[in-house]
């Protein structure tokens, strides 16, 4: 069980601010923190991993006191596994040599071939890290993280720089070893298909402070269906047709056009994000 | 009229001796400089840099008069650790040291500045200490770096000159380095001698130049195509 409430001041794009947080954790769970860039997110776990020393307040696992005022457990008593948004593999180790170094004392090396296994390594298990794609790389950093046998997973951004498929086996990875050990889990995401796959339980931050605590389906709206359909877009272009206005939207990676009153078009301009609604009548399901 | 290779062995064992005691010394400070935040880094730095524009002669002067036994430095040393520092090896290891001090400290700190802070931290998550960190994922990152300052600074003891010649003098197989006896064989019309010398140390100092431009271009491949 993991009990945080911390305080630290922090200079964002828009000035200062200060992470306040109040927050409990159960064993196992799996709790993503969501929210957009600069609130605070990789902040919150770096303090958890004792990598930044919060300027007040108190994080306690376990019946162990991690941070307080003039005590500082430090961040190799800790235990915790982190997942860094850059990896953090080193370059002149091999992959296997990465997990090895992992490992803690007394540890059987068995634990690296079994990792290697689990995570397909196998192939890359004598390649240096750095001449790895950055997929490949990501499944190094995981498997690493758990050689090291942590009390507490977080994860920074686990799955940003992967394509949709690597992404989604991935996720099912984690999903099953964070299963498989129990895992306590704390994700930082900005993707809410990503929240939803993986946590029950979603934190949304914003400018230091936590705003929302549920379900993703509570937290993002979902509780109560609608036949509503929203997407956030992105207006590429505004062109008037005949007495309409054809407007062009980048909604995730389509381009869509829709029709816009004068009135409507006035008020966009390229380059504005926007919720294109619509209700769906009649909607056609393909299966793909 | 002879001349010998002892002013040369005096030379290469001079510039490996200072070397092994820079590394010593140097890579902690270049590293403790990396990553300080001290208000006084530039201070610290500045004294680092200063061999790099002061003459030799005034470093030379300057520590002549520290290492003389009338001065207290020299006393105490003499006292604590029964060396004589003036017109003796021992000095011109330490005025060596100091002098070639820079050449090590630079590339290395600026190697170590070139690492990313996840490198430590990812390590710090797993359980390391700092010394492990240091020697097993720090150390062996910065490879190119380490043999740039290592060579840097060993050919710069090879080529010292004014500090040598302040605070050592001219005593056969104490401190009598290859350049000092170049310049007294001149001074005695002995080309032929100084020729001797001043060859040796061209291809000396050429052929470990090349072997590091070599290996360097190598490490570099290889972390390019791997």
């Amino acid at each position: 069980m993991i009990a945080v409430d911390i305080r630290k001041r922090l200079l964002g794009a828009q000035g200062e601010f200060s992470l306040e947080v109040e927050l409990h954790i159960a064993q196992g769970e799996f709790v993503a923190l969501f929210g957009v860039s600069g609130a605070g997110k990789t902040t919150l776990l770096r303090c958890l991993a004792g990598l930044a020393e919060p300027d007040s307040g108190v994080i306690r696992v376990d019946g162990q006191t991690w941070s307080a005022p003039q005590t500082k457990l430090p961040v190799q008593q800790r235990r915790v596994g982190y997942m860094f948004q850059d990896y953090g593999l080193f370059p002149n180790m091999t992959v296997r040599g990465n997990l090895e170094f992992a490992l803690r004392k007394g540890t059987n090396k068995q634990r690296v071939s079994e990792l290697i296994e689990i995570m397909a390594l196998g192939e890359l298990q004598h390649r240096k890290s750095d001449s790895l794609s950055g997929g490949q790389q990501q499944r190094v950093a995981l498997a690493r993280t758990l050689a090291a046998e942590p009390r507490l997973l977080l994860l920074d951004e686990p799955f940003s720089a992967l394509d949709h498929e690597t992404k989604l086996r991935l996720q099912d990875e984690v999903l099953r070893l964070q299963r498989h050990y129990g895992l306590t889990t704390i994700m930082v995401s900005h993707d809410v298909s990503e929240v939803y796959r993986l946590s029950k339980r979603v934190l949304i931050l914003e400018r230091g402070r936590i705003v929302a605590d549920g379900s993703p389906a509570d937290v993002f709206g979902a509780s109560q269906p609608s036949g509503k359909f929203s997407f956030a877009g992105e207006i590429l272009a505004i062109d008037a047709a005949d007495v309409v206005f054809a407007v062009t939207l980048l909604v995730g990676n389509q381009i869509v056009r829709v029709i816009a009153t004068a009135d409507e078009a006035q008020r966009l301009k390229p380059g504005d994000r926007v919720m294109l609604m619509s209700k769906a009548f009649n909607p056609v399901l393909i299966a793909c | 009229m002879g001349y010998d290779w002892q002013p040369l062995l005096l030379t290469f064992k001079l510039a490996t001796v200072t070397t092994f005691i820079l590394c010593l010394i140097g890579i902690p400070c270049a590293w403790w400089l990396a990553q300080t935040r001290t208000r006084f880094k530039p201070v610290l730095e500045t004294l680092v840099s200063m061999p790099l524009v002061l003459p030799p002669s005034v470093l030379g002067f300057y520590l002549l008069l520290a290492f003389s036994p009338s001065h207290w430095f020299g006393a105490w040393m003499a006292h604590i650790a029964g060396l004589k520092l003036v017109f003796s090896f021992s000095g011109l290891v330490l005025a060596s040291v100091i002098f070639s001090f820079p050449f090590l400290v630079h590339p290395v700190q600026s190697g170590f500045q070139s690492l990313s802070p996840g490198l430590s931290e990812a390590a710090y998550t797993l359980g390391k200490s700092r010394w492990q960190t240091f020697l097993h994922v720090l150390l062996p990152n910065i490879k190119p770096q380490l043999l740039a300052g290592v060579v840097l600074a060993f050919a710069h003891t090879i080529g010292e000159f004014g500090v040598v010649l302040m605070i050592g003098g001219n005593m056969p197989g104490q401190t009598r380095v290859a350049s000092i006896a170049i310049y007294d064989e001149v001074e005695a019309m002995n080309y032929d001698a100084a020729n001797f010398y001043a060859l040796v140390l061209f291809g000396v100092c050429f052929t470990i130049l090349l072997a590091v431009y070599l290996l360097n271009k190598r490490l570099v491949m290889r972390v390019g195509s791997t």
